[in-house]
């Protein structure tokens, strides 16, 4: 069951200034920690992941969002390692976020939840490792905005980390990523039962605009040659165009399917808020314009993984992290994954992937 | 990589505790064995992704990166020791990757195939076709060795873009020796592969 801890002493002060009271933290672990606390994974979330990683997820019934890569005898081996995964600040699986109760107004807080950052998420991951008790993790690993966190790990709390492995990820969003997600939240808030955040006062939500984010976003995570592959022009149950506007195409059909199962787990406001911490992301602009300054206080080893087919996250912007990481010294390695799969492959049977990730902890953990 | 008589020569060269970089690392075999000996601080560039998940299980930094175009992001003087340990004849440009190779690092190590070896020479002469070898064994048009060389006209090319020779030694087929001092025409001639101590010469 999804363990909760709760912070209620202090405020959470935020990178817009504002705060948060109390503050939640929702969080899974699997495997045990060592006696010498030396076997931490901490495991960073993507934009509608949540804290279970692996083994059932007991809200979808269906195996956690890397249970693929995470469990008994796999790369990230619970037989092996301590693994922790929180849901995001901001996120809608028990971590506070705008879904929370705001005990000022006793409601919840919809768009009166403060936007966050990266940081912001970095720093309440924090302190569930203080409450853990554990100084230093073995390694901090995620993939998009997964890997966003990472790279913000690396650069705000670097005695706190051993190693790093930031997947499919870039120092900064783009002007491109940027559109999308905007694309996506007018979607949201076009949707007259969004009524400006507060949909929950009228008991509905917002479902088709944000099927419709989820649908376009969807996209962006494939590939054209992955889409042509798995759908092709084929027609879904029917042999026969029907010459009206219903999911005649395979295609249509899957963006359909994926929007309307998303809406059921994920909620409206949370989508615009976690979609504008990944666009506030910019550790070139907060370095003075040099990214490598991110990384003066780093001594961890960091692995940078990269997939060719990712054109939401290509592999370019993986490379500008290893050579800001190179021109300041880092033990960094890097490698760009052969795959066509797009953005999503990080979540996918990518063996290569599993290889390198299994190759460079072990050796972080003997190191 | 089981005849890598040139492994043990660049093992020589390197001193204790240095900071190596390795172009073209391959399985990081070189890398692993000057950090097990003589416990450099090892990083490499290589080209092919399963050949660099095999350096990463044996725990050594590697950057997927090519060297024609990937070198320009390392600062100067980063390193004590760039090696290239038979790479120079697959690069487009070896001259400009030898300028980078010690822009890099203070010193540089370059292994090269002598493509002046008796039995290449013989091999165009009697057949009048591009020299095939067994440890060049492609044809002319599949090649990756693009810029061979023979041993002269590597030590030319030093002499034109005033790099130092600190150290020169050339092996002949199983793996001996042989005396450079006074005899460049016989080592072009015998020497199977070369492997050089470089620096620059204003140092």
């Amino acid at each position: 069951m999804t363990k909760l801890v709760k912070y209620t002493t202090n405020d959470f002060n935020l990178a817009s200034g504002k705060s948060i009271s109390p503050l939640e933290i929702a969080y899974e672990t699997y495997g045990k920690l060592n006696k010498d606390k030396t076997n931490a994974v901490l495991i960073c979330h993507a934009l509608t992941g949540d804290q279970y990683a692996c083994a059932i997820n007991p809200i979808t019934k269906k195996p956690g969002w890397w249970d693929i890569l995470v469990g008994k005898g796999k790369p990230i081996d619970t037989d092996k390692y301590f693994i922790i995964c929180s849901n995001v600040l901001g996120g809608c699986m028990g971590t506070t976020g705008p879904k929370s109760q705001n005990l000022i107004t006793n409601e919840p807080y919809g768009l009166n939840f403060p936007v966050i950052t990266i940081s912001d998420m970095v720093k309440s991951q924090v302190l569930l490792l203080d409450h853990l008790e554990i100084p230093k993790v073995l390694t901090v690993i995620g993939g998009s905005m997964g890997g966003m966190q990472v790279l913000a790990w690396m650069s705000e709390y670097p005695d706190r980390i051993k190693s790093a492995i930031p997947i499919a990820t870039a120092a900064y969003h783009t002007s491109q990523n940027i559109a999308f997600h905007e694309v996506g939240r007018q979607a949201v808030m076009a949707d007259p039962k969004w009524h400006e955040g507060k949909y929950f006062e009228h008991n509905t939500s917002p479902e088709k605009g944000l099927s419709v984010a989820r649908m376009t976003a969807h996209i962006t995570y494939l590939s054209e040659v992955a889409l042509q592959n798995k759908f092709g022009r084929n027609l879904q149950d029917r042999a026969k165009k029907t010459f009206s506007f219903d999911a005649d195409f395979q295609v249509e059909s899957y963006l359909r399917y994926q929007g309307v199962n998303f809406v059921k787990r994920f909620d409206a406001n949370s989508y615009l808020f976690l979609t504008r911490a990944m666009d506030y992301f910019d550790l070139i602009s907060e370095n003075d314009g040099v990214l490598a300054n991110a990384f003066n206080d780093l001594n961890a080893s960091v692995c940078v993984i990269s997939f060719t087919g990712d054109w939401l996250f290509p592999s370019t912007e993986s490379k500008k992290i290893v050579h800001a990481l190179n021109s300041k010294g880092v033990d960094v390695s890097f490698i760009d994954i052969e795959s066509n799969k797009g953005h999503d492959a990080f979540l996918m049977d990518e063996p290569a992937m599993f290889k390198t990730i299994r190759g460079f902890l072990e050796a972080q953990y003997v190191k | 990589m089981s005849n890598r008589f040139d492994f043990l020569i660049i093992e020589e060269m390197v001193e204790l505790g240095s900071k190596v970089l390795d172009i073209g690392c391959d399985d990081g075999s070189l890398l692993k064995m000057l950090q097990d000996k003589k416990k450099v601080d090892a990083r490499g560039i290589e080209l092919y992704s399963d050949r660099v998940n095999l350096c990463l299980e044996k725990g050594l930094p590697v950057v997927q990166g090519d060297a024609n175009f990937d070198l320009e992001m390392y600062p100067d003087n980063s390193f004590d020791y760039v090696i290239l340990s038979k790479t120079l004849q697959s690069v487009n440009r070896p001259r400009d990757i030898l300028e980078q190779l010690l822009r890099i690092g203070k010193k540089a190590i370059v292994s090269i195939p002598n493509f002046g070896h008796w039995k290449v020479r013989l091999y165009l002469v009697l057949n009048g076709q591009m020299p095939m070898t067994p440890s060049l064994p492609a044809k002319w048009y599949n090649t990756e060795n693009i810029h061979l060389c023979t041993i002269n006209d590597f030590l030319s090319l030093c002499d034109e873009i005033n790099i130092k020779i600190i150290k020169s030694v050339a092996l002949d087929k199983n793996g001996a020796q042989l005396n450079f001092a006074n005899r460049i025409r016989s080592v072009n001639l015998i020497g199977e592969q070369a492997i050089f101590l470089l620096k620059k010469n204003n140092d």
